[in-house]
Order: structure tokens, then sequence, then C-alpha cells
């Protein structure tokens, strides 16, 4: 199994992302700068991480998502590499257009930075298959920009198609139907706002995180 | 030349910041305000040639998020 960490100015989870992917796989990831135009060669999961890329400048995610280095992301996922944005990373792949929506400011204007519950809404996924579908586990978010958007047709089809991962057990942001994260058509592509790589060790708090990284690696293969 | 590119929440698009700023202005005293919108003034200072497309273009990739956002652009006489 080998994965990258994609590494823009400002992010500021791509280290906890690499600790979370090297104790789940065995391997330490590849740290990849943004202004690279290819991706190593072989590379089975790719991992967008939190913080501010570009400072947040015009939308978040906007500036990051038009960076060289995502123009391979793009072409691998197309391929059907495993793709996983957290936070940011979320934000970067609508950006991109690699997931549908957006995310805008959260309803209350605050930063919200808790640990949150969430309802894992579809277990089948690669990115889920360790949870119980309806199983609420608790993983921390930390966010400006949250509440996720998207027209009635578009959650509509999110929801009949079983791509809604995750979901706030009470609200936590304004987001649409509660949701946290969602998975693109394919089910190689899945973006959300909370922090798995924050809740890996009892240390955290928690371990519910741990278990999204060991099903996409044990799924991987 | 100057060119303005105005980009706005579409509507419908809930905006808590312009409801902050609403609410701000209420506390302040002024009364009569019905509603809020807060959007983005973007100035480009284009060269001669860059075509309307062009700005278009740029309006759809980058500088507006059509999934919330509208744009307007107005191209100011020199």
């Amino acid at each position: 199994m080998k994965s990258a960490v994609i590494v823009f100015p400002g992010s500021n989870c791509d280290r906890d992302m690499a600790v979370a992917l090297e104790q789940a796989s065995g391997t330490r990831p590849i740290m990849v700068w943004h202004r690279e135009t290819e991706l190593p060669q072989g590379i089975d999961l790719i991992a967008v991480p939190g913080g501010f890329s570009y400072g947040d400048y015009l939308r978040s995610g906007a500036m990051a998502a038009n960076s060289p280095v995502m123009r391979a992301v793009r072409n691998a996922a197309e391929r059907g590499v495993s793709v996983l944005g957290v936070c940011n990373g979320f934000q970067i792949l609508t950006e991109a257009g690699l997931l549908p929506g957006a995310l805008m400011r959260n309803a209350g204007i605050s930063f919200v930075c808790r640990d949150v519950d969430l309802k894992v809404e579809n277990s089948q996924s690669a990115f889920t298959s360790r949870y119980r579908a309806g199983e609420e586990i608790v993983i921390p978010v930390a966010h400006h920009d949250g509440n996720y958007t998207a027209d009635e047709v578009t959650l509509d089809r999110l929801e009949g198609e079983g791509r809604i991962a995750f979901r706030y057990a009470r609200d936590v942001n304004g987001s649409a139907r509660d949701i946290a994260g969602i998975i693109n058509e394919a089910g190689n592509v899945l973006g959300m706002m909370p922090h798995p790589e924050r809740m890996i060790e009892p240390a955290h708090g928690g371990t519910d995180g741990r278990r999204l990284f060991e099903g996409l690696i044990e799924a991987i293969g | 030349m100057k060119t303005r590119v105005y980009v706005t929440l579409k509507n419908g698009v809930l905006d808590p910041q312009g409801k902050a700023i609403h609410h701000a202005l209420e506390g302040l005293g002024f009364s009569g305000v019905n509603d809020v919108r807060a959007g983005k003034l973007i100035e480009l200072d284009l060269a001669d040639g860059v075509s309307e497309e062009d700005v278009e273009a740029m309006c759809r990739k980058l500088l507006a998020n059509t999934v919330i956002e509208n744009y307007r652009i107005e191209r100011a006489q020199a």
C-alpha cells in the first residue's frame, strides 16, 4: 500500500495525516508538494489534508483546487485511485469538482472546534467498512467553513445513491441534511469535515477515527 | 482596462455574514434595514485584447463558485 499526502502552503494537518496512515498501513506515506505536476509511481491512496491552504484566500480551497498537483490528483481519481479529503481537503475536492456541492461559512458564524457525534450512514464504502451502519462515533471538527450546501436535486441524489458517509448527530454548522462527509459516484473519493486522523490513539481521547484508515487500507489491499 | 467582477451569493443561499452585519446594524440603532447580503468585488486590470469571453472563463473557473455564487462583470471606461 503506497500512499501520498498532498502538502499546500498553509496545510497544517499533513503530519497528523501521515502518522495516521503510517500507523494503519505500516508504511510511511510520501509527502507531495503542491507544485509537483506528477504523483510518485504506483500510488494507491491520496490524502488531501486539513489546514488553511493559501490562507483561505478567495474561498476556502479555491486556490489549492487550481494548483498543479490537483491536476494529477484528478487524473488519478479518474483512474480509480482512492482519495481522502479531510476538512480543508474536503473543501479543495469540492472546489476541484471531484465532489459535488460547496462548503460555506458556518451558519453560526463562529469557528467550531470540538468533538462531535457522527452517525455512520453507509458502512458499505471502502472508507467506512469497519463501521456499522447507524453507529455513532466521536470525531473532532475544527472549521469555519463546514456548512455543506448543494441544490435539492444533488442532495436527493446523494441520499438515494447512499453517498452520504457521515452525518452530524446534532447540528454543528448548518450543513444541509446534517451532511458531514460524502462519497463520489465511483465510490473512490471521500470528503469529510471532521478529522479522523485526530482520533487514532487513546491519548487523543478516543480511537473512532482509526477504523476509517484501517478499513480503507484493507479495501485497497 | 479596469474591469470589475461582482460576486454575490445566489438567492436562497444562506448568508451568515450578511445576517451578522444586519444584526450589528440593528445593534447600532439603524432601523429599516430589511436584509443584508455580503459579496465580493474583484478589480482586474486587463491588457487590451482580453475578451469578454476570457473574463467569463475567469469567473467560471476561479473567481466565482457557481454552485453557490453569481457573478456580474462590469467593464469600466478608461
